[in-house]
């Protein structure tokens, strides 16, 4: 995979005063923030290329911007068509009566710029209506072909702005691309920008792959492959496309996740009809048993300061969600409610555990902290699992399927995200159906 | 209406239930695994290359028993090597169902070798519910696809 060039954060200016509005997360947003997205004027259209122009940049570029701020639930980006000041005016010295009066209270405006060496510069600022004042300002800089990297920074910033909290917009998703009939599904992995651009499929779908997993730092992907039909974990190198074969276990090993200082991956591993949890360290290939019972004990995930592991196991008799330190001593039963429980995922913030819960024929994904109070179930339906954490860890990406008929028809697999307020549920686009989805970090981080 | 026929009156529905749960299920019997043929194959005459399971579990019934009994006669006679897949319905998580897969072509492979055969002659992989034999979402086809298959070892 190409790499990619980008220069960023070279000038950040004062952080302008503070601003009256505000968006408060914590609770459901039913009224989203009426924002305005002002297309982008360009500097010095002379020396745009005509492959430049063809971008159209000045519009595209805040279109991007427009997507991600109306999916995340919390901004409403109100009709272009109803904007009265020019591009250029709404950058350099806005009248926030033509904004006021379309009932905005927040406009992002910009400026685009081709540099001497060829460079995209791209300013932005952000503008409280209410107030009358600019309460952000930020210019970036990046090669044009990575443009819509630089409008998911800025997508970022604005929401780091009004939330206090930091953005999601600036990450990819890793999952698996599915096609062709349920008894011979063929499956692929695919990577795609988090508002579904840039897809591209990383294998051909010559054998099963499932439940592929993002490195902390969003180069490595750990994932399942029955590769020669011998269905164990792999770690992929999504730069170079290398791929190796985690550990050298007799027999099956699955449901691999990364350590959160990505030097471990930890996994299930099956023998004899029994599964226990493992993890190896990657560099020194030093294998560690973490449990040891004759019951299930899979889908493990680390707390994020790496001092705990949560997994579920049957070793009660269902499918239940426990805790335990990294060494596998001190385990607890956390889940409590009536059902089964599995997938738990430790949140990015440290705070709850995303997990999918089974009871009476329905599927839900739900939360609850880590010590298994304050159960939350954000969703319910007929087929769905395996939450995937928005590194803020507000949102909540997974897969649904839908019911087949006597042929399979009509059964279908997609990526939905939801908040974890329980709102904004939100269908994520792919060009084939789609399952076990995977949120990377912020790239720029 | 007083209390007791009232309490008549909710039985009668809960018989009704059961009925029909039993007219819809087909061949899948009280015990919530498959009893037909439908999707049987043959190893050697005779000889059906699959069991089925289940919800959720991985031990063998009779009728089960019975059919390893003709698998393990037929893999000692005539020598060959096997692979037994595991599989699991669509109504799990992926993960765990990979698992009780492989539990469930573990219950056989164990089976088989307490019939005599040689555990070098007896593999096992399990495709959780990645390969469902019957695609329709019904609880007919979720017991036929909670299953191990005997296949020839290539």
């Amino acid at each position: 995979m190409k790499k990619i060039f980008l220069i960023l954060f070279i000038s950040f200016f004062t952080t302008k005063s503070f601003s009256l509005v505000k968006i408060d997360i914590t609770r459901g947003n039913l009224e989203p923030l009426p924002t305005a997205v002002s297309n982008f004027y360009i500097d010095n259209p002379e020396k745009l290329s005509a492959k430049i122009k063809k971008l159209n940049l000045e519009k595209n570029l805040p279109n991007v911007i427009k997507g991600n701020l109306n999916r995340s639930g919390l901004f409403y980006v109100l009709d272009n068509k109803s904007y009265i000041q020019k591009p250029k005016l709404s950058h350099l010295k806005p009248r926030f009566e033509d904004w006021r009066l379309i009932k905005a209270q927040i406009m992002v405006s910009g400026k685009l710029k081709i540099d001497d060496k060829g460079r995209l510069r791209v300013e932005f600022r952000l503008w409280d209506v209410v107030s009358g004042k600019e309460i952000e300002e930020l210019a970036l800089f990046a090669t044009p072909s990575s443009w819509r990297r630089i409008a998911h920074i800025i997508s970022d910033k604005i929401y780091q702005r009004l939330t206090g909290e930091e953005g999601y917009f600036d990450t990819r998703i890793i999952y698996v691309g599915e096609s062709g009939p349920k008894t011979q599904r063929v499956k692929k992995l695919a990577i795609m920008d988090q508002d579904g651009a840039n897809n591209k499929f990383l294998t051909l779908g010559n054998e099963l792959v499932l439940t592929p997993r993002f490195s902390p730092n969003g180069r490595m992907v750990t994932y399942m492959s029955y590769f020669k039909n011998l269905p164990r974990v792999y770690l992929l190198n999504i730069e170079t496309g290398i791929q190796e074969v985690v550990g050298d276990f007799p027999g099956m090993t699955f449901a691999p996740r990364f350590s959160p200082d990505g030097k471990k991956v930890i996994m299930s591993f099956a023998r004899d009809g029994n599964s226990d949890i493992y993890t190896m360290d990657i560099k020194s290939r030093r294998v560690e048993q973490i449990t040891s019972n004759p019951a299930i004990d899979t889908s493990p995930s680390f707390s994020p300061d790496g001092r705990f592991i949560v997994f579920n196991s049957d070793r009660s008799g269902l499918q239940q969600i426990y805790v335990m330190r990294s060494d596998g001593r001190g385990v607890k039963r956390i889940s409590r409610g009536k059902g089964l429980y599995g997938t738990p995922v430790w949140s990015p913030r440290g705070d709850l555990i995303a997990f999918t819960k089974i009871h009476k024929g329905k599927f839900y994904i739900g939360v609850m902290r880590t010590n298994g109070t304050g159960e939350r179930l954000l969703t319910q339906n007929f087929y769905q699992e395996a939450p995937s954490w928005s590194p803020n860890g507000r949102v909540l990406i997974f897969y649904r399927e839908t019911a087949g008929g006597k042929k399979g028809q009509g059964a279908s697999a997609n990526l939905w995200a939801i908040d974890i307020t329980g709102y904004n549920e939100v269908k994520i686009k792919t060009p084939t159906d789609a399952s076990d989805p995977s949120w990377s970090g912020l790239l720029s981080k | 209406m007083s209390l007791t026929n009232m309490r008549n009156f909710v039985i009668v529905v809960v018989l009704g239930f059961l009925v029909s749960a039993c007219a819809t299920g087909g061949k899948r019997s009280a015990n919530d695994w498959y009893e037909g043929t439908d999707t049987v194959k043959f190893l050697a005459s005779g000889v059906p290359d699959r069991i089925f399971f289940a919800t959720n579990k991985s031990s063998l019934h009779t009728a089960a028993k019975g059919t390893l009994n003709k698998q393990a006669a037929y893999i000692k006679k005539s020598g060959l090597s096997v692979v037994v897949e595991g599989h699991a319905d669509e109504r799990g998580t992926r993960e765990y169902n990979l698992a009780l897969g492989e539990r469930r072509a573990n219950a056989v492979r164990d089976y088989l070798m307490s019939q005599g055969v040689s555990g070098s002659k007896v593999t096992v992989i399990s495709y959780g519910k990645e390969r469902p034999v019957n695609p329709e979402s019904s609880r007919l086809a979720w017991s036929q696809n909670r299953r191990s298959v005997t296949v020839k070892a290539k």
